[in-house]
């Protein structure tokens, strides 16, 4: 039991490692685009079937807009969190990502920073569009791209620590909703909230601060609580 | 090299085995033996440093070993029940993958041969999905003649392999442990290894196991 000679990765081989899993799983994806449509589909059709179900009023539909469209960008990045760790859970790559010497917290960074790559950037890009349907002007749109630009990568991240937890669990994708959609609660207020302060004529800074604060703490703090939640769900 | 000191599993309340203690020295092969649900696996996802035991504990180089210990994962190559192929990937880039994540230095050409070496030449390059059971193992077979770990551990190497499949692992096998490495597989048929490096071990003669 010597607690010396632990090896500490230097920052050449975390990035190699970070690189190896995010190439290698945004190539996966490319490979089966139709899971990605699929996805960015959902989004798109959540978010125009409010305006439809709701009074076609400009000023209804610009109050409703941004919680809808945050609301279904937490549904799509929930849709696509069972694919993120199930998949190598089953087929036994995770055994061996766990076993490779290289750390564990950068490789399933890679794959996280896959994760949102693949779906919630294509979802930020697509907001400002859809907004249209919302009857939001140019400045809302802008806001609203910025905050979902650093509200998704949030909901990546916390969605992963969901996603390793409830890995072998029988109705994981059930459980997985219930355990992760309250840690984006935060995330909904502060992201949706930064739209309605521009529509209120007030800065949307303190939100956008807010949604950085809060990436940059769940960039920090995820990698090594899902390193630690992979090891425990290959026990 | 590898020792273990009454090491136990228990699945739920019931005791797989306990009390198991072995060593084995380089050049050595433990081949695991056992009716099924006897803890074969589970001794093997021990060993890989997957999962901790109920009680005991396990050496490496002489260094009491937890899951997941740094040196265990330099030294280990683990050849599961589950094929870690992705079905989007070709077997060259599967095998890729995995030579790069492992630190294992081989170029494309050395892969290309490892892949010729198991008959897989010509589908090297379309989707792993295409390729039969036994295709899938020998990818692993490939997998194994490209890496330098010392600690070979193998659940049921002989599955879904054909004859030549066999022959190829016996021939891994066989340089691997001349080179001084270590293999500890678990086996239901005789595995291809030289008598004198074979050290058998029978699960079901282990106290403890609540099987018949």
């Amino acid at each position: 039991m010597s607690p010396t000679a632990v090896p500490q990765p230097d920052a050449a081989s975390v990035s190699a490692a970070f690189a190896w899993a995010l190439g290698r799983d945004l190539r996966i994806a490319l490979r089966s685009k139709a899971e990605l449509g699929v996805q960015l589909m959902f989004y798109v059709i959540v978010v125009s079937l409010f305006p439809l179900a709701s009074s076609p009023s400009r000023e209804v539909l610009a109050t409703l807009g941004p919680g809808v469209l945050w609301t279904a960008a937490l549904l799509a990045s929930l849709l696509s969190l069972p694919r993120l760790f199930a998949a190598d859970f089953g087929d036994g790559t995770l055994e061996q990502i766990a076993l490779s010497p290289r750390p564990l917290p950068a490789l399933v960074s890679g794959k996280m920073a896959a994760h949102w790559l693949t779906t919630g950037l294509p979802v930020a890009v697509l907001a400002p569009l859809l907004g249209e349907q919302y009857a939001m002007d140019g400045t809302e749109l802008w806001i609203l791209a910025a905050a979902l630009l650093l509200g998704t990568p949030i909901l990546s991240l916390l969605g992963a620590i969901g996603a390793t937890l409830t890995l072998g669990a029988r109705g994981g994708g059930s459980l997985l909703a219930l355990l992760v959609l309250p840690l984006y609660a935060p995330v909904l207020i502060f992201g949706a909230g930064a739209v309605d302060a521009v529509r209120s004529g007030l800065s949307a800074g303190p939100q956008l601060s807010l949604l950085a604060a809060g990436l940059l703490l769940a960039l920090v703090g995820t990698p090594f609580a899902v390193a630690a939640a992979v090891r425990i769900a290959l026990d | 090299m590898l020792e273990t000191r009454s090491l136990a599993a228990r699945r739920g309340f019931a005791t797989l085995f306990q009390g198991l203690g072995f060593a084995l020295a380089a050049g050595e092969a433990l081949v695991v033996s056992g009716p099924n649900g006897c803890g074969k696996t589970t001794l093997l996802r021990m060993l890989a440093g997957l999962s901790a035991p109920a009680e005991g504990e396990i050496c490496w180089d002489g260094a009491s070993v937890r899951p997941f210990d740094a040196k265990l994962r330099e030294a280990v190559a683990f050849n599961g029940h589950l094929p870690a192929l992705k079905d989007e990937l070709t077997a060259f880039e599967n095998l890729a993958a995995w030579t790069t994540l492992e630190n294992e230095r081989a170029d494309a050409q050395a892969i290309d041969r490892a892949l010729a070496d198991v008959a897989l030449a010509r589908r090297a390059r379309i989707p792993a999905r295409a390729l039969s059971q036994g295709q899938r193992r020998r990818i692993g077979l490939a997998r194994l003649s490209l890496s330098r770990r010392r600690l070979w551990i193998l659940d049921e190497p002989l599955t879904a392999l054909d004859s030549d499949g066999v022959e190829v692992l016996e021939t891994l096998l066989a340089a691997h442990l001349e080179g001084g490495g270590l293999v500890v597989a678990a086996s239901h048929q005789a595995l291809p290894v030289p008598t004198a490096n074979l050290r058998p071990l029978d699960l079901a003669t282990v106290p403890g196991g609540s099987h018949g």
